[in-house]
């Protein structure tokens, strides 16, 4: 298998609703990226595109063609992925697949969402359509509802009471807000405290407002090219060694593993044995923080720290700057925020600042390997994208 | 291939307070809500059973900010019941407070009543168990 680099990659600010397109921010994070890696539009050999919901948000099928005609990509193949929250992931992951296979050489592939413009009914109504449609959405279960159910049956299991539990999961949301408020990217860019978080409104019980992330509107775009690409354009080439994807059902089809979400572990353990890694060899991690609670049992089925342990290493500082192993950096969805078809490729901006030494303020000293994780729905779709200096 | 049982017929059942599953001829799992392969061991060969409605509550939540399918209907509980034939099902519970739920609601035993679903929310397809606290 030949390797894979990113070269360049782009990012939109995330925001709340804003008046530009989805084509419109691809097109912006694209052109960021391209640029990065000193090539042309005309050099793209095929284009992917991560995003879920343009059809609701503005009434746009097809989007990735109308991106790739703006952008003036001659004629090349483009493709569109709906892998919720993972979308983008999902694309980098299949761009891997087509440079490696020798087929592609040049691929632009990224993500968008106007999540934030659908508005805050209209968002959690196209959300709960990530549940079973025909078992589980007739119960009126929402998104946010699905973790809040993950986040008691952890309580339970691990014999915590609740408040012991909110506190761990309010300790999350501080710690992602400290890094978000440093990222002039992040959609959320103010601190928090417990206290912030427990007097925000209760969404779902255990959880409220700020342990959510937000509905927000963005872009992110990288390029990929083949190694002997990559040299020729830049002497800081990023590879991907290791990547990994699986898939479940909805909530009930996971029952014999809840709360563990079993197909990111059937997923990460592919990553890390193509890239020859352990969880302890990983410097830096851009993870799934849909919920504070998603962190914590990110943290725990990525290998990084025990099962139930997962809020009390976040609590003693483990996962900032200086500890075990950084997470999140960017502020995370919690904070950066989460414009659902663009996380992906956000976690794999962040990742490729970090592993070159681009990351200022919030820079992990000496990151050489970094891990992406994202998750779409509950578990439903999980890619995981391990990276490493050229 | 064994017996088959379809989203339609599934929710007839529910409509008439009846809980169906398919027992698997391979491996005696229960899979609930339907689905095509063994949930357990991913065989194609299951006979159509009649479950109890009997089960426990796993997990639940209050949802607060709903979707348009109950909005105006104020704060209600989601439940995730564990039959007593296996399979978790997710459903809504009457006779519990949902501004009131805490972590004691889980192990609680439940058992499902169709009936006390309001006509107005029991639509011609959509439908969810609902399911009472037992004693």
């Amino acid at each position: 298998m030949r390797k894979v680099a990113v070269v360049g990659v782009g990012q939109t600010v995330f925001s709340g609703a804003q008046s530009r397109t989805n084509t419109e921010l691809f097109s912006e994070a694209a052109m960021d990226a391209l640029n990065m890696a000193n090539l042309k539009n005309r050099d793209v050999q095929a284009l992917l595109v991560g995003n879920v919901l343009a059809d609701y948000e503005e009434g746009q099928q097809i989007a990735q063609t109308f991106i790739a005609e703006n952008l003036g990509l001659s004629n090349v193949p483009a493709n569109i992925y709906d892998g919720a929250c993972a979308s983008s992931s999902v694309t980098i992951i299949d761009a891997f697949i087509w440079i490696t296979s020798g087929l592609y050489d040049v691929v632009l592939v990224g993500g968008m969402e106007k999540a934030a413009s659908m508005g805050t009914h209209l968002a959690t109504q196209t959300y709960a359509m990530y549940a079973d449609r025909f078992y589980d959405y007739p119960t009126g279960i929402t998104f946010p509802g699905i973790f809040a159910m993950l986040a008691n049956l952890y309580a339970k299991k691990y014999n915590m009471p609740i408040e012991k539990l909110k506190e761990q999961m309010a300790l999350v949301s501080v710690k992602a807000h400290k890094f978000g408020a440093l990222n002039p990217k992040a959609h959320l860019q103010r601190e928090l405290t417990v206290e912030k978080v427990f007097r925000s409104p209760v969404v779902c019980q255990p959880l409220n407002v700020y342990d959510c992330c937000p509905f927000s509107d963005g872009a992110a775009v990288v390029v990929m090219t083949s190694e002997e690409i990559a040299r020729k354009l830049t002497d800081k080439p990023v590879f991907i060694t290791g990547v990994g994807q699986a898939s479940s059902g909805g909530f009930t089809c996971q029952q014999a593993y809840l709360p563990r979400l079993i197909a990111r572990e059937v997923s990460v353990s592919k990553a890390y044995k193509m890239a020859g890694v352990k969880p302890q060899d990983i410097d830096v991690c851009e993870l799934h923080d849909s919920f504070s609670i998603a962190e914590m049992l990110a943290l725990e089925s990525l290998g990084l720290f025990e099962y139930g342990t997962g809020g009390a290493a976040s609590a003693r500082g483990e996962t900032q700057l200086g500890g075990k192993v950084v997470v999140n950096p960017s502020g995370g969805l919690k904070s950066k925020g989460h414009p659902v078809g663009a996380t992906g490729a956000a976690q794999v901006y962040e990742i490729f600042k970090q592993l070159r030494g681009e990351s200022g303020a919030t820079q992990v000293e000496g990151a050489k390997i970094g891990l992406t994780d994202a998750m779409g729905a509950c578990g439903n779709i999980n890619c995981n994208i391990i990276m490493e200096r050229g | 291939m064994g017996e088959q049982l379809g989203v339609k017929e599934y929710r007839l059942a529910l409509r008439e307070n009846k809980l169906s599953g398919l027992k698997c001829k391979t491996c005696g799992f229960v899979t609930a809500p339907p689905r095509l392969a063994c949930r357990q061991c991913g065989a194609t060969d299951s006979e159509v059973v009649v479950l109890s409605g009997k089960g426990k509550i796993v997990t639940f939540t209050t949802v607060f900010i709903p979707p348009e399918n109950h909005r105006g209907q104020g704060p209600y509980l989601v439940v995730v019941v564990e039959l007593e034939e296996g399979p978790w099902i997710m459903g809504n519970i009457q006779g519990a407070d949902p501004e009131k739920s805490t972590l004691d609601l889980i192990g609680k035993a439940v058992y499902m009543n169709n009936d006390l679903i309001p006509n107005d929310r029991k639509p011609p397809e959509d439908i969810a168990p609902m399911f009472v606290l037992s004693g």
